[in-house]
């Protein structure tokens, strides 16, 4: 279990003393809708919900499986590709669809595209997004 | 005369029969769903007949893997496990003061609590029906206690409702109750129920409705001794010259509808819930630590599957050291049961048949997120009353748990802070660690704002950061279940999958024991008969 290739630049180690316990944390990762993820920039909704398995940077993360790094990843030329597998997931990727409107879906999808090292910049639609729904 | 309230208007009467359908429409729903089945357990497995010296290679030392090695062991197969980690347990899963966790990404945490103290960041409670796991805890020496889940002075609290007071969950439940017994028992009595409910009937309703509500004489659910002997008093009675006792007044029924806290009345109604729950005394992996005393010597730790192959005499699966990687190595025998998680298994080579690469690489793992803090008291028995049992919210820690043991201990004590699913799990497991604390911290200090002065550390699990797991359990819908689970429960040439995931009842440890038992039990059948 301490083989995990972590590609992230600076690993937390989370000590928590009393001091600083209360601190307040920032509210700018949604948690609004049980079942909705609220922002709707791209990059907010990377935070709230693409970093939890992608993490920060889209670096990906290995253990006993992975999640593939979003970071220069060629997979995503094609952006019918990252639409399909947000909205209906496959393998370890959960299906994301139902947390996310077509708009959320575009937005993060365009912007995982243009961001971490990617530069494809023929962006996807909303109607694109339509298409992809089962 | 309706208590407490002027006017029932049609969307509160429709809300509140919603609740009274509620919780058979969500059993349905359960059952659909396969969660809410009784366990088909009877008792020990007995695999009659003679393996003849037969080996299998099993993948994972979860409860799943270790059952089938120990059965399999004792009827005389050669047994051999790879585990990933370096422990045995799988998600029967415990943290500790001292423990050190590393998620994906690598996030670290050490966990501070104090001696005794611990969470469970997978299963944490166990129904009494769950038999299998109740009789191998009973073989295998694990001390069981009582897990409190309904607990009437516990909280039900919305920060939309009551000024986002904390209500206790005996007022709710005892007036909810009382109001609508009140509200039928006037519908009876107007002969509103005359074509359902026959005369002879209406009686014994009627009386039914007045002792079910705790309503007076009048069919009323107002202030007085019924009322408040379900919901307790404003004075409780007490002894000598002390004052008299002083009944309490009821919520009214606009605010209890409008409240939404009766959405979390029937929970402990649910079958998986009801009363008597258990739980190890000490920490769940309890059960794992006396499976691991039992097959631990099978077990090679630090093992990553690279791949699984087979042909028609034997499974050969090539694994490295997940410490320190180095040169593949082999192991080989006749027949092999692959516990690994489909989130995990659906990224190595595996041959099976195109059905069961196709169930292994359609079942989502759900999303699922705990939060464990340690405060510096148990304020919650101390100033609250409250001994164990759930405080549920609409926040998105959704619930908070005390701890079911060690009541009145001096020192400190660890809740369970946050416990949440679906959104606001990925939006937690988003977060690092530390951030993830502060949330359920926040948030329960809406529900308890000695949160503020007596919180000492905390510890976090997102189930799809855990790097063994990728994921909570396997997340079966209708449909999935109908085109994948009879391949991915099929034996696949001479590999039987077993686990929550190949249960009806995922995310129990019961549904990863029966789904053992019962690939053991077939896999021996083809073994002794061929």
């Amino acid at each position: 279990m301490n083989r995990i290739i972590s590609l992230a630049a600076s690993a937390a180690v989370a000590v928590l003393a009393a001091s600083h316990a209360l601190a307040q944390s920032s509210d700018s990762t949604g948690f609004g809708d049980a079942v909705k993820i609220e922002p709707r920039d791209g990059a907010a909704i990377y935070a709230a919900i693409c970093q939890g398995c992608h993490m920060p940077e889209g670096v990906g993360a290995v253990g006993a499986g992975k999640y593939p790094a979003l970071a220069k990843n060629e997979n995503l030329e094609a952006g019918a590709y990252p639409v399909f597998m947000v909205i209906s997931g496959q393998k370890a990727m959960p299906p994301l669809g139902s947390y996310l409107d077509d708009e959320q879906v575009a937005a993060v999808v365009n912007y995982i595209r243009t961001h971490f090292g990617n530069n494809y910049t023929d962006a996807v639609t909303v109607e694109d997004v339509q298409a992809a729904r089962p | 005369m309706l208590s407490g309230t002027s006017q029932l208007s049609r969307r509160d009467l429709l809300a509140m029969i919603g609740t009274l359908a509620g919780s058979a429409a969500m059993y349905q729903a359960m059952t659909t769903l396969g969660f809410a089945e009784e366990s088909p357990y009877k008792g020990p497995i007995k695999l009659d007949g003679d393996p003849k010296g037969a080996s299998v290679l099993i993948l994972g030392a979860g409860l799943a893997g270790m059952v089938a090695a120990y059965e399999l062991a004792k009827v005389g197969y050669k047994v051999q496990i790879l585990e990933y980690r370096e422990k045995a347990g799988g998600r029967c899963w415990t943290i500790r003061g001292g423990d050190k966790y590393t998620e994906l990404g690598g996030f670290e945490q050490d966990c501070e609590f104090d001696e005794g103290l611990y969470i469970n960041p997978g299963p944490w409670r166990i129904p009494y029906h769950h038999h299998a796991v109740l009789d191998y805890c009973k073989r295998l020496g694990v001390k069981l206690e009582a897990f409190v889940q309904v607990n009437h002075n516990a909280y039900l609290h919305s920060a939309k409702a009551f000024g986002g007071k904390p209500q206790r969950y005996r007022h709710i439940n005892s007036d909810f109750n009382g109001h609508v017994a009140e509200l039928l028992s006037k519908v009876t009595k107007q002969g509103g129920l005359d074509q359902t409910v026959s005369t002879e009937d209406r009686e014994k309703l009627l009386e039914a409705l007045q002792s079910w509500g705790a309503l007076d004489e009048n069919y009323a659910y107002v202030a007085g001794d019924h009322s408040s002997e379900r919901r307790g008093f404003e004075v409780d009675p007490g002894g000598g010259q002390m004052p008299i006792a002083k009944p309490s007044q009821p919520i009214g029924l606009t605010d209890i509808v409008q409240s939404g806290l009766w959405s979390n009345l029937s929970i402990g109604n649910l079958y998986e819930y009801q009363t008597t729950m258990l739980q190890p005394v000490g920490g769940m992996d309890m059960i794992a630590k006396a499976f691991e005393r039992e097959v631990g010597e099978m077990i090679r730790y630090n093992s990553k599957i690279i791949s699984i192959d087979q042909d028609d005499k034997s499974v050969t699966v090539r694994y490295e050291d997940s410490q320190k990687g180095g040169e593949p190595q082999t192991a080989t025998a006749d027949w092999c049961i692959c516990t690994v998680p489909f989130s995990i298994l659906s990224q190595i080579e595996i041959k099976v048949s195109p059905e069961m690469k196709a169930a292994i690489e359609n079942l989502p793992y759900a999303a699922a997120v705990k939060v464990g803090l340690q405060f510096k008291r148990r304020f919650w028995e101390e100033d609250e009353h409250i001994y164990g049992g759930i405080s549920f919210t609409d926040l998105p820690n959704t619930l908070i748990s005390y701890p079911s043991t060690d009541y009145h201990s001096p020192g400190k004590g660890v809740l369970l802070g946050a416990y949440s699913w679906e959104a606001w799990a990925y939006e937690f497991t988003s977060l690092p660690p530390e951030q993830r604390v502060q949330k359920a911290l926040e948030y329960g200090a809406q529900i308890h704002p000695q949160y503020k002065d007596e919180f000492d550390n905390g510890v976090s699990v997102g189930w799809h950061r855990v790097p063994w797991t990728l994921g909570c359990y396997g997340e079966w819908t209708e449909e999935k279940r109908k085109e994948h689970y009879q391949a991915a429960s099929s034996i696949d040439g001479r590999i039987a999958m077993a686990g929550e995931h190949i249960s009806y009842i995922p995310a129990w440890m019961e549904g990863a024991i029966l789904s053992s038992l019962d690939a053991i039990g077939r896999l021996h059948q083809r073994v002794v008969s061929g």
